[in-house]
C-alpha cells in the first residue's frame, strides 16, 4: 500500500461524501428547524434523477437538467409540508410516519413513470475521463463532484450566516418558542427549509445518476447512508453534515477497500457507538 | 382501552378465523398465516410504540436473529427437526431478548425521533452482518432450512402449520395483554403520556423501558423462528429496513395501543403486498395512500373507527375525541 | 350497544368471508389441453431490464409458436421477483398454490435458483432453471431438487475452457475482480482451476460487493505486475466497471466472464471495452443462419439485441415445446415431464444443446471479444461479441470427470485457495 493507494483511496472518499453532503445537508437543516426525520428524503434523491433524466431527454441539455430537476422536487417538498405536515401541527413522530407513506406513494409513481430499468445519467463529455497529476488518475467528474459541493456548503454557510433568513433559520433551530416570540414566522422558515432540503437532495440525486444509476429502491438504499452522516455529523448542523459526509465517505470507502467482508458493519456500527455516546452526534445541538 | 364487549368481538373474530381459514385456497391460507407470523411481530413493536411511546425502526433486527438462529441450527446441525422445535423457539425469544438486551443499552438513553434513528442503524448491523458474514450467515444466498419439523403432527402440512402459527399469535396477544394490564404496563403508559412526570413520582423510567425493550425483542425472536419455518429461507432481504417500516406501518395502521391492531395492520399490508400486488401493479398507491389517510384522519388507526364513528354520531355532525392519540402527541423529541 | 356489536363483527366476518371467497373462487382448476407456465424474473430494480429480457425471450417463442405447443394452449403467467429470494419464492408459491401452474421458470440470480429450487420440491413442481447458474444446483446438491431441471450453463461451464485459452494467449499472472457473491466464486472459481492447471497464477482475487456501483475503492488494489484483470460483473455494475477501469488509466488486457459484456448491456456501452475477450454459451454475433435469424426477429420485436437472458429462455420455451410434440399435446405429469426434457436435444440459436445425466445443457462455448463493426446485414458500426474461437460440446464438468469434480468443494471464495496471493 503505497502513498498513491491512500491518495487514490482518500480522494475517492472524498468525492463520495461530497454526493453524500449534497444528499444529508437537506436532512439535517430539516431535522434541525422542525425536528422531522424526513424518511422521504431518499426518495428525493431518486426523484431527482429521474427528473434529471426527463430534462435530458426532452432538451438535451444536461447543465438545464440539473436546476430544473432540483427546483422540480424543491416544490414537491414544498407541497409536501405545505398540505400535509402542516395539518398536523407540532407532533414529529406523526409527521415522520406520514413521510414514510409519502415514500410509498412516490416510489409507485416513479415506477408508473419512469418505468423499472435501471437508468444512467450521461454527464457531458467535458466532464467524462480523467486529469493526471503525479502519475495519479483523478476522474474529472469526482473533481466536479467535490468542487459542486463545496460549493454549495459555501452558499449554504453564508446564507445562514450572513442573510436575514439565515438569522431566522438559526434562531428557529435553537429555540424555536423564542423565534416565534419574537415575531419570526416560523411556519414560513419551516417550510423554506423543507424545499431547501428537497432541493439538495435532488440536486444530490442528479449528480448521483451518473454515479450510482437510477433505479426502483434506490430511494430505500440510500436512505441508510444519508441517516449515517446525519447521525454522526449531529442534527441540524451544516457544519456537522459537512464532516459526517466525509467522514462517512472515507469510512465506507476505506471499509470496502481494507475489510471488505464487515464493510456495512464498519459503516453502521461507529454509528451506533457515536448516537450512544453523544446521541446528537458530533455537532449537534439539543 | 379494551372493554369487555370489545374483548367478546375480538374474540369471535377470531373464532371465525380458527374455523373458516382451513377451508380456504392453499394459497389464501399461506398468506393468513404469514399475517399471523407478522402480527407477533407488530404487536411486539406495538408494546415499544403504542404503550410505552418508543418508535423503533429496527424490530426486524429481532426477527432477523430468531429466524437466522433457526435456520442455522436446522441446517448446519439439524437440530429443531422434531421434538427439538419446542426448544428452538425457546431459544430464539432468549436470543431475541439478549439482542435486545444489548441493543437497549444504546438505545434506551434516546428517545422520540433519536430513539427512531438509532434502533433504524441498529437494524441495519444486523443487516450488514447478515449480508457480509457469509461463512454463517451464507451470505445473499442465505440459509435453506430442510423441511418442517414433525413430532407427532406434520408441520408441514399448511393447515397443522397454520395452527401452531395461530396458537403462538394467541399465546402472545395473551401475554401481551396480560403484561399492559399489570402495573408494570400501567407505568409504561404512564411513561409514555409524560416520562418526567413518572420520574418525578420515583419510577426508574430507564428499566421499565428497557424492560419492555427486551421483551419486545423477545417476542420479535419468536416471529423469527416462525418466519423461517414458513417460508422455508432466511435471506438478508428478510431484516432490511422495509421489513421495520413495514411492521411501523402495521401498528400505527391497525391502531397503536390497542394490540390487536397490530394483527389487524399485518392482516391489510400483508394483503396488500402479497395478493393485491399480483392482481393489480399499482398496489402501492393504496398502501401509501391509506397509511397517508390514516395518518391524517385516524391517529387511532383502522381499529378506532368504529369509536370514531360512535362519537361523531354523538356529536352529530362535529368533531368527537380521539383515542390512542396521545402516544404521538406527549413526544417532544428531546433526547 | 348492540348496534355496534353486530356492526363490528359483521365486518370482521365479512372481510373474512370476502377473504377466503376471492381466494376460492381465484383458483382455476388444470385442464389437461392447458399448459399453465409460471415465469419468474425482476420486472423492477437493478435487474428489470434483464428481467424483460428473459420474459421477452420466451415471450418471442410463444408468439411463434402460436401460443399452442402441440395443442395445448400455453397460458404465461409473468410474476415479478424483484431480484429477492423472499419474494421469489413468496410469488412461486402463488403460482404453484393459486394458479396452479404446471411448471414455473426463470429467476435470475444465482441466489434466487438456490430459493426457487426448494419450492419445486416442496410443491413437487417443475422448475425450469434457465438462467440461474449456481453451479450445485446441477452437481453436489442435484439429488435434493428432483424437480428442477436447467437449460441455461452452470457458472463455472464457461470458465473452464476459458482458462485455458487465457493460458494459451500467453497471460501468467491474473487479477480477479468479481461481484460477491455465489455466481462470481464459480466463474472465477472455474477460471482459475484451469488457468493454474495450464500454469498461470492468479495473484489477487476482488470481490466488490453485488451492486456497487463505485469501484474507487477497488481499481487502485490492482496488481501492478499483473498481465490481465479478469472482471465478473452483473446488471448495472457490467456498465460502470469499466468506465472507471477506464478513467483510472488502466492499460492493461480485460477479460471478463459471461455477463460481463452480454448484450443486455453492450449497447450502453462505450468505445472503452473494444478488445475486451470474454466467455458464454451464446454471443449476438455467432454467424449461423439460425441464429441471424433469431437476432433479427428479436431486434425488430424488440428494438434491441437479444441478450443470452432472452436467448436462455427462447431455446428453454423450444425445448418445453418439444417435449410437448411428444406427448401430443398432453402434460405428462411432473415426474415423467422432466424425464422427456432430460432426453431432448435441440438446434437452438447458440447451437446444439442437449443436457447431460444431472439436467444441466452440455453446449458450445464461444469465446468471444467485443468489436465495433456491421454485422447481420445492419447498415451501421456496432459494438458486437465477434466469437473468435469455439470449444464445442462443452459440459459441466469440463476434462475433470464426474467423479473427480464433485469431490472437490464447490468453488466458493476461498475455492480455490489463493495460493500466488501476496
Amino acid at each position: 500500500m503505497d502513498t498513491q493507494f491512500w491518495l487514490i483511496q482518500a480522494f475517492n472518499g472524498i468525492s463520495y461524501g461530497a454526493l453524500l453532503f449534497l444528499l444529508a445537508s437537506g436532512l439535517s437543516l430539516i431535522f434541525g428547524v422542525m425536528r422531522i426525520v424526513n424518511l422521504a428524503h431518499g426518495s428525493y434523491f431518486l426523484l431527482g434523477g429521474y427528473v434529471a433524466l426527463s430534462v435530458i431527454w426532452s432538451t438535451g441539455s444536461w447543465v438545464l437538467a440539473l436546476p430544473v430537476a432540483a427546483l422540480v422536487i424543491a416544490g414537491v417538498g414544498l407541497a409536501m409540508e405545505r398540505f400535509f405536515l402542516r395539518p398536523l401541527g407540532f407532533d414529529p413522530l406523526r409527521q415522520v410516519l406520514l413521510t414514510v407513506g409519502f415514500a410509498f406513494l412516490f416510489q409507485q409513481a416513479a415506477l408508473d413513470t419512469w418505468g423499472g430499468d435501471p437508468l444512467n445519467i450521461d454527464p457531458p463529455e467535458a466532464l467524462t475521463g480523467s486529469t493526471v497529476l503525479g502519475g495519479v488518475y483523478f476522474p474529472i467528474y469526482r473533481i466536479f463532484m467535490i468542487s459542486l459541493a463545496v460549493v454549495m456548503g459555501l452558499l449554504l454557510w453564508l446564507a445562514m450566516e450572513k442573510t436575514r433568513l439565515g438569522a431566522m433559520v438559526r434562531a428557529a433551530v435553537d429555540d424555536s418558542e423564542m423565534a416565534r416570540g419574537v415575531g419570526i414566522d416560523t411556519s414560513r422558515v419551516s417550510m423554506f427549509i423543507f424545499a431547501l432540503g428537497a432541493f439538495l437532495a435532488a440536486l444530490g440525486g442528479a449528480i448521483g445518476g451518473a454515479f450510482f444509476g437510477v433505479y426502483p429502491g434506490l430511494d430505500f438504499e440510500i436512505l441508510p447512508l444519508a441517516f449515517a452522516v446525519v447521525i454522526i455529523g449531529g442534527m441540524g448542523s451544516l457544519a456537522g453534515a459537512a464532516a459526517g459526509s466525509l467522514i462517512v465517505g472515507l469510512a465506507d470507502n476505506f471499509g470496502k477497500a481494507l475489510f471488505p467482508e464487515v464493510s456495512y458493519f464498519t459503516l453502521y456500527a461507529p454509528m451506533v457507538l457515536i448516537l450512544a455516546l453523544k446521541p446528537t452526534g458530533l455537532f449537534g445541538r439539543d | 382501552m379494551k372493554s369487555r364487549r370489545n374483548i367478546l368481538i375480538v374474540a369471535a373474530a377470531l373464532l371465525a378465523l380458527a374455523v373458516f381459514a382451513p377451508f380456504s385456497s392453499s394459497y389464501v391460507l399461506t398468506l393468513i398465516t404469514h399475517a399471523l407470523v407478522f402480527a407477533i411481530l407488530a404487536m411486539s413493536l406495538d408494546l415499544l410504540l403504542g404503550f410505552t411511546g418508543l418508535p423503533s425502526l429496527g424490530q426486524a433486527a429481532f426477527l432477523g436473529v430468531g429466524a437466522y438462529l433457526t435456520a442455522i441450527l436446522a441446517s448446519d446441525y439439524g437440530f429443531g427437526l422434531g421434538w427439538s422445535f419446542w426448544a428452538v423457539i425457546l431459544l430464539g425469544m432468549l436470543l431475541g431478548a439478549a439482542t435486545a438486551a444489548l441493543f437497549g443499552l444504546f438505545a434506551i438513553r434516546a428517545t422520540g425521533v433519536y430513539f427512531l434513528m438509532i434502533t433504524l442503524a441498529l437494524g441495519m448491523c444486523v443487516w450488514g452482518l447478515a449480508y457480509r458474514w457469509n461463512s454463517v450467515t451464507g451470505g445473499d444466498n442465505g440459509i435453506n432450512l430442510p423441511p418442517r419439523p414433525e413430532f407427532g403432527i406434520s408441520l408441514a402440512n399448511d393447515v397443522t402449520f397454520f395452527y401452531v402459527v395461530f396458537g403462538f399469535f394467541l399465546l402472545t396477544l395473551a401475554t401481551l395483554y396480560v403484561i399492559v394490564r399489570s402495573p408494570f404496563g400501567r407505568t409504561l403508559e404512564g411513561i409514555r403520556e409524560r416520562e418526567l412526570r413518572m420520574r418525578i413520582l420515583g419510577y426508574n423510567t430507564w428499566l421499565h423501558k428497557y424492560l419492555a425493550y427486551v421483551i419486545a425483542g423477545a417476542f420479535g425472536g419468536l416471529a423469527g423462528v416462525l418466519w423461517a419455518q414458513m417460508n422455508g429461507l432466511v435471506s438478508p432481504e428478510d431484516v432490511i429496513l422495509t421489513t421495520s417500516v413495514d411492521a411501523l406501518l402495521m401498528v400505527v395502521l391497525g391502531g397503536p395501543g390497542t394490540l390487536i391492531g397490530g394483527a389487524i395492520g399485518a392482516l391489510v399490508v400483508t394483503f396488500l403486498r402479497d395478493y393485491l400486488s399480483t392482481v393489480v401493479h399499482w398496489w402501492q398507491y393504496v398502501l401509501g395512500a391509506v397509511y397517508v389517510l390514516t395518518i391524517l384522519y385516524l391517529p387511532g388507526g383502522l381499529i378506532g373507527i368504529p369509536a370514531r364513528v360512535r362519537d361523531w354520531r354523538a356529536r352529530s355532525g362535529g368533531r368527537g375525541p380521539m383515542n390512542a392519540e396521545s402516544v404521538f402527541h406527549s413526544q417532544e423529541g428531546k433526547p | 350497544m348492540k348496534g355496534k356489536l353486530t356492526t363490528s363483527f359483521g365486518r370482521a366476518l365479512t372481510a373474512g368471508c370476502v377473504a377466503l371467497g376471492m381466494g376460492v373462487a381465484a383458483a382455476p382448476a388444470s385442464a389437461a389441453e392447458e399448459l399453465r407456465i409460471g415465469f419468474l424474473a425482476p420486472l423492477t430494480g437493478p435487474f428489470a431490464q434483464i428481467g424483460k429480457d428473459m420474459a421477452n425471450g420466451f415471450q418471442l417463442y410463444l408468439d411463434e409458436a402460436g401460443n399452442n405447443f402441440a395443442g395445448a394452449k400455453v397460458t404465461f403467467i409473468l410474476e415479478d421477483g424483484e431480484g429477492k429470494p423472499p419474494v421469489n419464492v413468496r410469488k412461486a408459491e402463488k403460482l404453484t398454490r393459486q394458479d396452479k401452474v404446471h411448471m414455473f421458470i426463470g429467476g435470475l440470480l444465482a441466489s434466487t435458483g438456490y430459493a426457487l429450487a426448494p419450492v419445486s420440491t416442496r410443491q413437487k413442481t417443475v422448475y425450469v432453471a434457465s438462467i440461474p447458474a449456481a453451479d450445485d444446483l446441477t452437481q453436489r446438491d442435484s439429488a435434493k431438487y428432483p424437480y428442477m431441471v436447467r437449460t441455461g450453463w452452470t457458472s463455472s461451464q464457461p470458465s473452464h475452457p476459458f482458462g485455458q485459452w487465457a493460458c494459451e494467449q500467453g497471460y501468467k499472472k491474473i487479477v480477479t475482480v468479481a461481484a460477491d457473491y455465489a455466481f462470481g466464486y464459480e466463474v472465477v472459481g472455474g477460471f482459475q482451476k484451469a488457468f493454474e492447471d495450464c500454469g498461470g497464477k492468479i495473484i489477487q482475487k476482488m470481490w466488490p460487493p453485488l451492486g456497487t456501483k463505485d469501484f474507487g475503492p477497488f481499481i487502485p488494489q490492482i496488481k501492478k505486475d499483473a498481465d490481465a484483470i479478469l472482471t465478473l460483473m452483473v446488471g448495472p455494475m457490467a456498465l460502470q466497471f469499466p468506465k472507471q477501469l477506464a478513467n483510472a488509466g488502466n492499460k492493461k488486457p480485460v477479460i471478463g466472464g459471461g455477463t460481463s459484456y452480454d448484450e443486455y448491456v453492450l449497447p450502453s456501452m462505450g468505445d472503452e471495452v473494444i478488445g475486451h475477450v470474454s466467455a458464454l454459451q451464446y454471443s449476438a454475433a455467432i454467424d449461423t443462419p439460425k441464429n441471424a435469424a433469431f437476432v433479427k426477429k428479436y431486434r425488430s420485436k424488440y428494438g434491441k439485441v437479444p441478450s443470452y437472458y432472452s436467448e436462455s429462455n427462447y431455446t428453454t420455451a423450444q425445448m418445453i415445446h418439444e417435449v410437448m410434440k411428444k406427448t401430443g399435446g398432453k402434460w405428462p405429469g411432473a415426474e415423467k415431464f422432466i424425464k422427456m426434457m432430460s432426453e431432448i436435444r435441440i438446434d437452438a440459436p447458440r447451437g446444439p444443446v442437449r443436457l447431460d445425466e444431472m439436467r444441466n445443457p452440455v453446449q458450445n462455448i464461444y469465446i468471444k471479444k467485443v468489436e465495433k463493426r456491421k454485422l447481420h446485414g445492419y447498415p451501421q458500426d456496432e459494438l458486437w461479441n465477434t466469437v473468435i474461437k469455439t470449444y464445442p460440446a462443452v459440459g459441466q464438468f469440463w476434462k475433470y470427470g464426474k467423479a473427480d469434480f464433485l469431490k472437490q468443494p464447490v468453488y466458493s471464495r476461498d475455492y480455490p485457495p489463493c495460493k500466488y496471493c501476496e
